[in-house]
């Protein structure tokens, strides 16, 4: 790189729905420029975690540089920043495209523009970044690529008719879109020589080196060696390590400077000390005014999380402590439970933020684990006129002391094709949908507009959707705000006794539905006791439903043959080891798995 | 020295026809079969000789498959290894399992000259329809006619098995099934529930939906046990086991033996033996099994016994199989641990359910803990 380099930096990423093909994108990006040959190519170069493989999706923000010889004989230096493209993690794609100029965005040649293209679309506008269309998956028979480019032309008002056309799974015009990143995506702006100003959008923990921050360097140069300082929290650190991104691993060099992307590591003991948003500017001359940062993310959904084994405990807390290094969007606090033990409360951005958490402890941290009933945060207004945000139902104050309640909203759209329509709007009135509107993206294709209580859609909204459109509609939300609403808290009662774990805050039009329906999932889970047991659902003091698991009538042990004591010893551990899986309330043992069943009260 | 007791068993795994319910070990066979199974026994028979000095054997049970299909001359020839391997009781039970329709005249009176005392018949059914459905290879004629032959030849100690549960079983069948068999007068019944095993084709057939409707529910199969229970009481017969009925000192010794944690060697493929505290079995299938009897006694010896709390457990939830019971105070004696101290909780909690009771010192199985006997007995296994 020459005196001009920076003239020749790209910085961009890639958005995309999910399944459009943007992680192969920059797989073959990454194999196009040599960085990787195609036989050390693992497919998803930049989705590490094996959850990321196997989902197909994109949880933490990666970064790859890769060195492109353009058409006009010189060589570009590309940084790539992989975005996830899921609702939950749009704190992750807003964090990254900060540190970007340019987009691309790849729309799939069959299936067009989707609900998720359109909000990172919006992102990325909003970031002041300049979008290069690409058109993906022209090898597919059902490709038309035209129509899609009328469309994004007329959805998006971008000017897509030259966008390149390729098929980034067989490679075929990838080059164009290498040429068009060249041509058409800015190179950064800024001063190398002015005092430092970085912006920190992601970071990550490593057991040797501590958290590392990646960084894009808006004005000034990062050395080793140099004395930095975070500008929120006023820490001086020692610059250890400042290097950029190869395929999958970090690779050090002297100095980094504006418009540059890259990390560094400083001894920084967690991640919160490298907090994303931040700037990094000198310790000795520092910038004027910090960036701007990102909005803090707040959780949108909580729940209890607990050991299968009440033993370990401590195990989980060892778990959820590390992996909160890595995601600092995870919160958690100690909690108890009667039926549980102890365990956590946990919140997230969303339902898929918690299950790759769940799958994660489950998976890294080999935990086995008991989730209760996910719940959104409550505003509960006493009539002292305290206002409590509620985030586990059991603290639910009496109803004596409370003035009213209020239950978050988001705002959607769901864009179906026509058919849909009908079965789409039938979901959302279910789900106590507010309707807003209606726009036709062409003749076979709406988006609908929605204000929906997050209550509805955290806990199988997205299956019931696409199970009722055949999986043609797509779906976006943010949140909207709080809303007053008549919630009530249902209460479960097995053989007449309360179970915490298992109470639950609903809309009052739908308790008696979720009621029932509850009370039948669990005289499925629960299994027949030498008792009857009586499965209750209450709002108060007042008994909903009802439902009774029979008692066992006969359960004796076949003819004993021939002396074979061994079998009939096999037989009554059996017996006896199902009940370790079991949790105790009263003289009941009910399974752990029951304790998820009310997250599937909409299946079959 | 005074010989200690044991108990012989001995497998024979061939049958006519494998029966639809049935996952013992047990085929069809040709002649050439038998005879070279009868040689590979008498080779584990003689294996045990040094146990002749030791023990003194006070019953024997031949059980299968078909005990009553092999040939006149091999089962000759067995007994007789065993009479010279082993020092049999003069008083002992010996035991041979028939199905009705595999004795004649000729094999029942070889049968007495052999020593033979007690005749196990699998009756199974009254009912023709149902004996069909269990693929069973007689009818009751054929039971009635061999039961009565037996009796006339003199066999003055016979059971008779029974089963309830079975698909189309009615109360009312059962109940003609009860009467027909007493009328004859046995000296003990076994009345068994049918228990739909894995890997028979009953249990492809059965756990079907379509299946599933033929077999009784769980309040009929409860009604029949009730119902053995009072009938054959009426009729003299008392419940001494939790299947098993007998009249007054006719109960089945070689059975009590495994109840109450007695010594007996099994031999034959797939045995089980229980001896100087260890438990052990024989392998399943026909080839190991042969390689496996030129080692079957040095593997016997190095065979460590089982751990003192796998005995605890099973003097509990074998002994409480029988109607009298487990003494507390026998078990304290034999293990010298506190009873109260390992099973008390659980023990009170089930007097105090009503699925058992505590009677001069002797814990048993309520009727209501019979019925669902399994989980009862499954709290008496330790932790």
């Amino acid at each position: 790189m020459s005196d001009n380099k920076m003239s020749r930096i790209r910085n961009f990423c890639i958005i995309a729905h999910i399944d459009h093909g943007k992680s192969t994108l920059a797989d073959r990006m990454i194999e196009m420029t040599g960085l990787l040959s195609s036989r050390e190519m693992q497919s998803q170069v930049l989705d590490n975690m094996d959850i990321e493989r196997e989902r197909g999706i994109t949880i933490k923000s990666q970064a790859v540089r890769l060195i492109y010889k353009a058409d006009d004989g010189q060589e570009y230096m590309f940084n790539l920043i992989d975005t996830p493209g899921h609702v939950d993690f749009n704190y992750e794609v807003s964090r990254s495209l900060a540190a970007c100029d340019g987009a691309i965005l790849v729309v799939d040649a069959a299936q067009g523009i989707e609900a998720q293209t359109l909000a990172n679309v919006y992102l990325a506008l909003d970031h002041d970044l300049e979008i290069l269309p690409v058109i993906n998956k022209i090898d597919l028979p059902s490709a038309e690529p035209q129509r899609v480019i009328d469309e994004i032309e007329d959805v998006i008002g971008l000017p897509a008719q030259d966008a390149p056309q390729i098929s980034a799974k067989t490679g075929q015009n990838v080059e164009q879109v290498l040429e068009a990143i060249v041509k058409r995506l800015p190179a950064p702006s800024g001063d190398p020589d002015a005092p430092l100003r970085a912006l920190i959008f992601d970071s990550l923990y490593d057991s040797y080196k501590g958290a590392i921050a990646f960084f894009r360097i808006m004005d000034g140069t990062i050395k080793t060696g140099m004395h930095i300082r975070m500008m929120a929290t006023g820490a001086v650190y020692e610059v250890v390590e400042v290097g950029y991104f190869g395929a999958g691993r970090f690779i050090p060099c002297d100095e980094l400077s504006a418009g540059m992307v890259g990390y560094l590591t400083a001894s920084i003991k967690t991640v919160r000390d490298t907090r994303v948003g931040d700037t990094i500017t000198g310790a000795d001359r520092h910038c004027a005014e910090p960036l701007p940062g990102y909005k803090k993310v707040l959780p949108m959904v909580y729940c209890g999380l607990y050991p299968a084994d009440g033993a370990k405990y401590p195990d989980l807390r060892d778990a959820l402590e590390k992996l909160q290094l890595n995601d600092a969007a995870l919160m958690y606090e100690p909690e108890t439970s009667v039926a549980l033990g102890f365990g956590f409360r946990c919140g997230f951005l969303g339902l898929l933020h918690l299950e790759i958490v769940q799958e994660r402890l489950e998976r890294e941290y080999d935990m086995d684990l008991v989730t209760t009933a996910p719940s959104v945060i409550y505003h509960v207004h006493k009539t002292n006129g305290d206002m409590i945000e509620l985030t586990n139902p059991t603290n639910l104050p009496d109803p004596s002391e409370i003035d009213y309640i209020e239950e978050p909203f988001v705002s959607a759209e769901i864009m179906v094709t026509t058919e849909f329509i009908g079965p789409i709007m039938q979901l959302c009135t279910e789900r106590r949908g507010i309707y807003l509107g209606m726009e036709y993206m062409e003749a076979t294709r709406a988006l609908l507009r929605y204000e929906l209580p997050l209550n509805e859609i955290i806990y199988d909204f997205f299956d019931a959707l696409k199970s009722r459109s055949r999986g043609y509609a797509s779906f976006d939300y943010e949140l909207k705000g709080y809303v007053k609403s008549d919630m009530v808290k249902l209460d479960i009662l097995v053989n007449h006794e309360e179970v915490d774990a298992l109470s639950f805050i609903v809309h009052e039009a739908t308790a008696y539905e979720r009621g029932r329906k509850m009370c039948e999932k669990l005289k499925e889970e629960i299994p027949r006791h030498l008792f009857e047991i009586p499965i209750q659902a209450a709002i108060g003091s007042k008994i909903i439903s009802r439902e009774t698991v029979k008692a066992v009538r006969k359960d004796v042990l076949a003819k004993c043959y021939g002396g074979d004591i061994s079998r009939k010893r096999k037989l009554l551990e059996k017996q006896k080891e199902g009940k370790k899986r079991m949790r105790q309330i009263g003289s009941v043992e009910i399974p752990q798995k029951a304790f998820m069943s009310v997250l599937k009260l909409d299946e079959d | 020295m005074q010989k200690k007791d044991l108990s012989l068993y001995i497998h024979i795994p061939f049958c006519i026809r494998k029966c639809g319910y049935c996952d013992f070990l047990s085929a069809a066979s040709t002649p050439e079969e038998r005879a070279y199974y009868v040689r590979v026994l008498q080779k584990e028979i003689r294996a045990f000789e040094p146990l002749y000095n030791i023990y003194r054997v006070k019953t024997v049970f031949f059980g299968g498959g078909t005990p009553s299909v092999l040939e006149i001359r091999h089962f000759s020839r067995l007994m007789e290894q065993i009479r010279e391997s082993f020092d049999i009781d003069e008083n002992a039970e010996i035991t041979v399992e028939c199905n009705p329709g595999t004795v004649n005249e000729e094999k029942l009176k070889c049968y007495r000259t052999l020593g033979i005392n007690r005749l196990s018949f699998g009756l199974q059914s009254a009912d023709e329809k149902e004996l069909s459905l269990l693929g069973r290879i007689h009818s009751f004629d054929d039971f009635r006619t061999n039961y009565t032959l037996s009796r006339r030849l003199g066999f003055d100690n016979i059971n008779v098995d029974l089963m309830s549960g079975i698909p189309t079983q009615t109360i009312k069948s059962w109940e003609n099934t009860l009467k027909k068999t007493v009328e004859l007068a046995p000296d003990h019944i076994s009345a068994y529930s049918l228990i739909i095993e894995e890997n028979t084709p009953f249990y492809e057939k059965y756990t079907e939906p379509a299946g599933r409707r033929l077999l009784p529910d769980e309040e009929t199969e409860r009604e029949m046990y009730r119902l053995t229970k009072a009938l054959l009481g009426e009729n003299g017969y008392e419940r001494y086991e939790i299947s098993n009925y007998a009249l007054a000192g006719r109960e089945c010794r070689h059975n009590m033996v495994y109840w109450t944690m007695g010594s007996y060697l099994g031999m034959g493929p797939g045995a089980s033996s229980y001896i100087e505290g260890k438990r052990f079995s024989n392998p399943r299938d026909m080839q190991s099994y042969r390689d496996y009897v030129r080692v079957a006694y040095s593997t016997y010896k190095s065979c460590e016994p089982q751990s003192k709390k796998a005995s605890m457990e099973e003097f509990m939830f074998l002994g409480l199989r029988m109607s009298r019971g487990v003494s507390v105070s026998e078990f304290e004696r034999t293990f010298g641990e506190s009873f109260k101290e390992l099973f008390g909780g659980v023990t009170d909690r089930l007097i105090e359910t009503n699925y058992l009771s505590l009677h001069e010192g002797r814990l048993s199985l309520t009727d209501k803990g019979i019925d669902v006997s399994n989980r009862v007995l499954a709290n008496y296994l330790l932790p």
